[in-house]
């Protein structure tokens, strides 16, 4: 099989430019933020930070100034409150865990949305799968959550809400401030986690402010690198550990801490930061030009999620109909722009993705959406040639499609 | 609802990007349809037949994956001059390996683009009024998962509808 990706990566040479836009599924790291990670391997802070010599004192340095940025950005009364984690999947999976192992005397209800990460819906499953009620909120067109069926559905059982401030998909930005009050009002016991990844950096964010109990952040979604996030805790709420072993620095996380990446993260963070206003307008405007272009250039197209001030400034999410996604995806690739599908065919069942059809996209839309998210350092350059590539990919595929799919 | 990778075969990829027998034919014969729209797979089958029983031609459309564009090009590859008693024994299987091989969750390609081709010869044969010995009465295998296939993404269309309606339990 590795011989046959061989080939499909022989087929890419020559290519003349390359826009990578799938910052949905993993990112590149900016040669700056690696830059500040390569000492921390080799030069220095290469102890483990709980021990008594020079490199792991290091290490606790690196790591407590990094949580510190962190919890600065996030609005942490505490650097005690950023736990870190090897990533959004491990943080989520600690908050519902976590928050479900420590309450489960307390009731056993938690409620999400239909438009959740799989990390918080599929670990929903399983704890239905273990005795406790699982509610999911439905969601309208625009993927924003029912409030009134929230406040119907909060009682004195339940322990846990769940809403990403920021889906992942379609870039909805969830008024989480008044689901976290909705929330409160109806059981004042119950704690409120957010995955706030594709929040963080992008759109203000406070957790002061927003009032959650806990909150998701990811790396890599800032262009930090794979393989760390963190789970806010607000100082005096409990939740068990879901993994045991050598408690170190990181209290709800076992194991050796890994310095370089949490050393990235904060530089990651810094850099997205320390000119967040400058970030956001360059963002969302080649987000306009992207999402503008595209429904300019190229007919029998749906843009998924809210328009304007109600989306994400970084998120372009398109179906294309009469043209396979997972098709799409590999043409693109062919000419250099990187981007993923909620198509079924890039998955093991025949469901497109839940996010589509949450939001009443029919299976045929869903199959031929495409996800792409600008970041800090893309180009217009970079955005003109997405759009100079894709009006002739959809063309070529929606060809072949010829008049079997009749909308 | 997990991904899985994709390691595509050279003959896939080459087949992706310029497909054989490509379009609607106007003079067919017969055409056929297997999958639909729902599941993201869908082929259409055209042939053109002799008085001999023989695929002079064939060409297909495909709203697909890779796989699935591949899989229909070289079945009309493969049908042209055959006699359609033999165009019946092509397998599955035997398609999966003239592309190079499909990775496992890609096996219903392969299965589409065989159960598209029967459906057009039993079409044939129906619209003359005949019926072969060799033709047999029930569906094969690869009738049979493409019309479950077919179903499965009605049902699934169909529960996605019913769960817009509110809260629920999972």
């Amino acid at each position: 099989m590795v011989e046959n990706v061989r080939e499909l990566l022989k087929a890419h040479e020559g290519l003349k430019h390359e826009v990578y836009l799938d910052i949905e599924n993993s990112s590149f790291v900016p040669a700056d933020v690696l830059e500040a990670m390569l000492p921390y391997f080799n030069q220095r802070a290469y102890g483990n930070p709980t021990l008594t010599h020079k490199p792991g004192w290091e290490a606790f340095e690196a790591i407590m100034e990094s949580a510190q940025k962190i919890a600065g950005y996030l609005g942490c009364k505490n650097l005690e409150e950023v736990n870190f984690t090897p990533g959004e999947t491990e943080a989520n999976n600690l908050a519902l865990l976590g928050t479900t192992l420590q309450m489960r005397s307390k009731g056993k209800k938690i409620v999400i949305s239909e438009i959740e990460p799989l990390s918080v819906v599929h670990v929903a499953e399983m704890l239905a799968k273990n005795g406790f009620s699982v509610v999911k909120i439905p969601v309208n067109n625009e993927g924003f959550i029912n409030l009134e069926k929230l406040k119907e559905s909060v009682d004195r059982e339940t322990v846990l809400a769940s809403f990403s401030t920021v889906n992942h998909e379609i870039g909805t930005i969830q008024p989480i401030k008044e689901i976290t009050r909705i929330v409160k009002d109806k059981n004042p016991n119950a704690l409120v986690h957010t995955d706030a990844s594709d929040a963080y950096g992008k759109i203000p964010f406070n957790v002061q402010e927003t009032g959650v109990d806990m909150a998701t952040i990811s790396s890599y979604k800032i262009l930090g690198p794979r393989g760390v996030g963190a789970l806010y805790v607000r100082e005096g709420v409990n939740i068990e550990r879901i993994l045991e072993g050598q408690i170190g620095t990181q209290k709800l996380w076992p194991g050796v801490e890994n310095t370089p990446l949490i050393v990235g993260f904060a530089k990651a963070s810094k850099l997205m930061f320390e000119k967040f206003e400058e970030n956001v307008r360059h963002m969302k405007k080649l987000r306009n030009m992207l999402i503008e272009g595209i429904m300019g250039k190229i007919p029998d197209v749906r843009l998924n999620g809210p328009k304007g001030e109600k989306r994400a400034p970084d998120n372009v999410n398109i179906s294309f109909l009469r043209c396979e996604g997972e098709a799409l995806t590999i043409e693109l690739s062919l000419n250099g722009v990187y981007v993923s599908s909620g198509s079924a065919c890039t998955r093991r069942i025949l469901q497109p993705s839940h996010v589509l059809t949450a939001i009443g996209r029919r299976f045929e839309e869903a199959h031929g959406s495409i996800l792409m998210k600008v970041t800090r350092l893309h180009t217009e350059e970079d955005i003109k040639y997405v759009l100079e590539v894709l009006p002739k990919a959809v063309e070529r595929l929606r060809g072949i499609t010829g008049s079997t799919v009749v909308e | 609802m997990s991904r899985v990778p994709l390691p595509y075969s050279q003959k896939i990829l080459e087949l992706f990007r310029n497909p054989k027998n490509l379009g609607k034919m106007e003079d067919a014969t017969v055409s056929a349809v297997a999958g639909n729209p729902q599941c993201g797979d869908m082929i259409t089958f055209y042939l053109k037949i002799n008085d001999q029983d023989v695929v002079e031609k064939a060409t297909f459309e495909s709203y697909g994956c890779a796989a699935n564009i591949a899989t229909s090009s070289i079945v009309t590859e493969k049908v042209r001059g055959m006699k359609l008693e033999d165009a019946w024994k092509i397998s599955w299987k035997s398609i999966a390996e003239d592309v190079g091989g499909l990775p496992a969750v890609k096996f219903h390609c392969g299965i589409l683009a065989v159960g598209a081709l029967r459906r057009a010869i039993r079409a044939y044969y129906k619209m003359k009024g005949q019926k072969p010995e060799w033709l047999p009465e029930e569906l094969t295998f690869e009738e049979k998962q493409a019309l479950e296939e077919e179903e499965l993404a009605k049902i699934l269309a169909k529960k996605m509808k019913t769960a817009e309606e509110g809260s629920k339990n999972v």
